[in-house]
């Protein structure tokens, strides 16, 4: 039991610490492009962390299977959400990001 | 182990408050709508930890339902509000600073 709890806090922090990155992410990075990515890789796989660090100390199967249950569905949703944000930011003309206006911030 | 779930509660908090900062000053529209989206998966993990460690199975409905509701909302704006007019050219490539004084009415 011991060994679970240490399995479970590490994973718990482990998917804190991707949450933080996320949102660093999305304040650091310069234009929509890159934030998307902020926001849809790190911030999914906090939640997949923070998903199994809870199974270890789920009651019963049915509660595991819908705490995967919404994993899967924050996946799907937040994939079909970046791409539509990305395309809709290229057919409205926003500009990536290029290194040079990083001198004139 | 219940302090361990506290402690993760109260950092996804944190990082959902500094996600209003984005809010905040983000130059178009999108980007706001991006903060939304960091707010649903922020939230449901927030929800998850709170079920678990309060001993509420229903927040992990409204877990499910938080997730369902967030990406229902940027589809809408995408959809409806964010239309592309491929003439209109957005600027959306600088700091925060540009398109601040167009006022949030604008649909950039």
């Amino acid at each position: 039991m011991i060994l679970l709890d240490w399995i479970q806090g590490a994973l718990l922090l482990a998917g804190l610490g991707f949450f933080l990155v996320g949102t660093l992410g999305l304040l650091r990075f310069p234009d929509v492009y890159t934030r998307v990515h902020a926001l849809t890789k790190a911030d999914n796989l906090g939640l997949g962390l923070v998903v199994f660090g809870l199974l270890i100390g789920a009651d019963s199967v049915p509660v595991a299977l819908k705490m995967l249950l919404i994993w899967g569905l924050a996946l799907l949703a937040s994939a079909t959400a970046g791409y539509l944000v990305a395309r809709a930011a290229r057919r409205r003309g926003v500009r990536p990001w290029k290194a040079r206006n990083w001198e004139n911030d | 182990m219940s302090g361990l779930l506290e402690a993760v509660a109260l950092g996804l908090l944190i990082t959902l408050t500094l996600g209003l900062v984005r809010i905040w000053r983000g130059p178009t529209v999108a980007d706001r709508m991006l903060a939304a989206q960091l707010f649903g998966t922020t939230g449901v993990a927030l929800l998850l930890v709170l079920a678990e460690l309060q001993r509420l199975p229903a927040l992990r409905d409204v877990a499910l339902v938080l997730a369902l509701l967030a990406v229902m909302a940027v589809l809408a704006f995408v959809a409806r509000v964010w239309r592309g007019d491929p003439d209109e050219e957005s600027g959306g490539d600088g700091g925060p600073e540009i398109g601040d004084d167009e006022g949030f009415e604008d649909p950039r």
